[in-house]
């Protein structure tokens, strides 16, 4: 009899995998949407940090030749002198209104480099003012005023330069490209996980049940000689599946998008992970699957329709990000083992550690373990509530 | 003759919800749904259950099909107990009823497979039989289309397929005409007669007195929970039509007339 539950879990994969729109929404879009929406959102940030995109245009008024000089150098600025007052206030006006070639004016006082080379700060006289103007609703100018700031902040600091911090361009961090790409990954994936997962089962799970409950299809089902805990079993392991794939299509598209959405580019590589850690990976995240299935099936099976299903599924879904928000927070990361009994946190946790490359595989026993305790609960209480006439047919 | 199906002394009641209570405008916590039913169905006979809605028969028929479980009594199927061993029965009987609905995404032909490997009909078996039934009901050609695409009266003769697919030798049949227009009920009334002219014992409920008369060997009335005569329909339509007989049964019952 053990045969049937296998044609449950064939009959659940066939009344999914055949389902092209279920496929789409539940397989492949999950994954393609988070590396579009992180590849994007990643070149937006980095375009708008990147100085060789466009030429910064600022129109100067009394433009000292110290500043005349720092033109094209490590910035691309080009400094354009006003001819009079005149052009300077129709710029800045232009500027106001977003329109106009420049995207700073700026005004310089007379002799800027003399005053400057004469202020001595202890005198408390006010220094030598310059005064920049922008327009922070103007992308473009916003960013131009940034690096416009920055320009003169240095220039400022190597006036009264007495030593330097690090003058070499790089070697002063310790942490090699692998420590930083685990340590990214280890802060946000976990978190990220969780929510793909339990959306995963969440697009699945109460469709199947609380579905075939609501359409009366699940009454056919239990007028045949199927055991309640073959129909369980099959449910939620083929649901389980199902949940993986989705979990696995979003897991995908985050690690290939998560290096360009932090900006990271070469820095960020998810081949700082081997076969040990990936395998590892998925002893846990099967487990979660099957503890996540268990209780949304559960719910499912206890509620009168989808619709009711998924709303009380939701407030859980928040719960186990939250969990997965824990890894974010060190003071809440244990690492004694039994706090690996605590579902959903032990996974969090599991990942968080396999991502930062500290694994402890008792902990990721104890988690395996009990999580797969956890879903042979759900599977006994699931068989109970397909007993049982109260919950089977409640309207 | 062999008792194939025994009913006894069934008893089914369902809390009244509040919610319920105020609609049915009643004060009742608790409504007796079957009351101590009894009665007994035999080898290759067409047994009918007639009662107007709400009399009961679905109730009864559920706890025949241990769907439901009774509250007392128990029901034998060749011996076996609906309450001792529920899986087995389910093994013994083929059970329809509009509730159980099939998957709309699924084809006919999927779903006589998937039901024949439930009830663990071996492959040649269950395409000869997949066949035969098919083309009897004239759903080979709408074989592989959604059940979600097919006519009411199609969808009824898939379910009424599907559900006899480990060809039982005991059938309980909820209302099986409800709902079909003449020719689809005409189809469904003859493959009944059909089974037993194959010695198949068929429990039928209904409220249409022509079904009953056309079909049935044994009728018992069923009004509010209880078993008010069970007799031959030979004997019952002696003096009376059955349709007049229900209505001076009933009106016995009710202390006037309808």
């Amino acid at each position: 009899m053990t045969s049937n539950m296998m044609t449950v879990i064939k009959k659940e994969f066939t009344r999914f995998f055949t389902d092209k729109r279920m496929v789409l929404t539940t397989l492949l879009m999950p994954g393609l949407m988070i590396y579009l929406l992180y590849s994007v959102m990643g070149e937006g940030l980095s375009s708008q940090l990147e100085n060789g995109e466009f030429q910064a245009k600022v129109l100067v008024e009394s433009l000292p030749d110290s500043i005349k000089a720092m033109e094209g150098q490590e910035v691309p600025l080009e400094f354009t002198e006003a001819s009079g007052s005149q052009e300077w206030e129709e710029a800045k006006e232009a500027l106001a209104d977003g329109e106009g070639e420049y995207h700073l004016v700026a005004c310089f006082p007379e002799n800027f480099d003399e005053l400057v080379a004469s202020y001595e700060v202890s005198s408390g006289q006010p220094a030598p003012a310059v005064e920049i103007y922008y327009n922070s609703s103007d992308t473009k100018s916003q960013s131009v005023y940034t690096m416009v700031t920055q320009v003169l902040d240095s220039y400022e600091s190597a006036l009264a330069n007495k030593f330097d911090i690090n003058p070499g361009e790089e070697g002063y961090d310790l942490a090699s490209e692998e420590d930083i790409s685990a340590q990214v990954f280890s802060m946000m994936v976990p978190m990220l996980m969780m929510a793909f997962l339990f959306s995963g089962c969440m697009a699945v799970a109460p469709e199947s049940i609380a579905g075939e409950k609501e359409r009366g299809t699940i009454a056919t089902l239990l007028v045949t000689p199927l055991k309640r805990s073959h129909l369980a079993l099959g449910k939620i392991l083929s649901l389980s599946v199902i949940a993986i794939l989705s979990g696995l299509s979003s897991f995908l598209g985050t690690m290939l998008s998560l290096p360009k959405l932090m900006g990271g580019g070469e820095m960020l590589k998810a081949d700082v992970y081997g076969v040990k850690e990936y395998g590892m990976l998925l002893l846990v995240i099967l487990s979660t699957v099957l503890v996540i299935v268990s209780v949304v099936s559960i719910i499912s099976a206890f509620a009168k329709n989808v619709k009711e299903a998924t709303g009380w599924v939701t407030p859980i879904m928040i719960v186990s990000m939250l969990f997965g928000v824990t890894s974010m927070v060190e003071s809440l990361c244990k690492t004694e083992p039994v706090w690996f009994l605590i579902p959903l946190y032990n996974s969090a946790q599991c990942m968080n550690a396999i991502f930062s490359l500290n694994m402890d595989v008792v902990n990721i026993a104890v988690t395996v373990a009990a999580n797969l305790c956890y879903s042979a609960i759900g599977v006994v209480v699931l068989t109970k509530m397909f007993d049982s006439e109260k919950v089977m047919f409640s309207k | 003759m062999k008792e194939l199906l025994q009913v006894r002394d069934l008893k089914k009641s369902f809390k009244i919800s509040a919610k319920q209570q105020k609609i049915q405008k009643t004060k009742e916590k608790v409504k007796v749904a079957v009351n101590h039913l009894t009665f007994t169905a035999y080898q290759g006979e067409v047994f009918g259950l007639l009662g107007s809605n709400g009399a009961g028969k679905t109730t009864t028929l559920r706890m025949m099909a241990s769907l439901i479980t009774p509250d007392e009594g128990d029901v034998l199927v060749d011996g076996t107990s609906v309450v001792k061993n529920p899986n087995e029965v389910r093994q013994k009987i083929g059970f329809l009823t509009s509730e159980l609905k099939l998957e709309e995404f699924f084809t006919p032909n999927y779903l006589f497979d998937f039901f024949s490997e439930l009830h663990g009909v071996d492959k040649g078996t269950a395409q000869k039989r997949k066949q035969e039934l098919f083309d009897k009901f004239q759903i080979s050609e709408f074989a592989e289309v959604k059940v979600g695409n097919l006519s009411t009266g199609m969808k009824q003769k898939v379910s009424l397929v599907v559900s006899i697919v480990h060809n039982p030798d005991i059938i309980i049949f909820d209302e099986p005409t409800n709902g079909l227009d003449v020719l689809t009920a005409k189809v469904v009334t003859d493959f009944l007669l059909e089974l037993k002219s194959q010695g198949k014992t068929i429990v039928v409920s209904t409220h249409i007195f022509s079904l009953i008369e056309k079909i049935c060997d044994r009728v018992g009335v069923i009004i509010d929970g209880t078993m008010v005569v069970c007799d031959t329909l030979e004997h019952m339509t002696e003096e009376k039509p059955l349709e007049e007989k229900f209505f001076d049964i009933y009106a016995e019952r009710a202390g006037e007339p309808i």
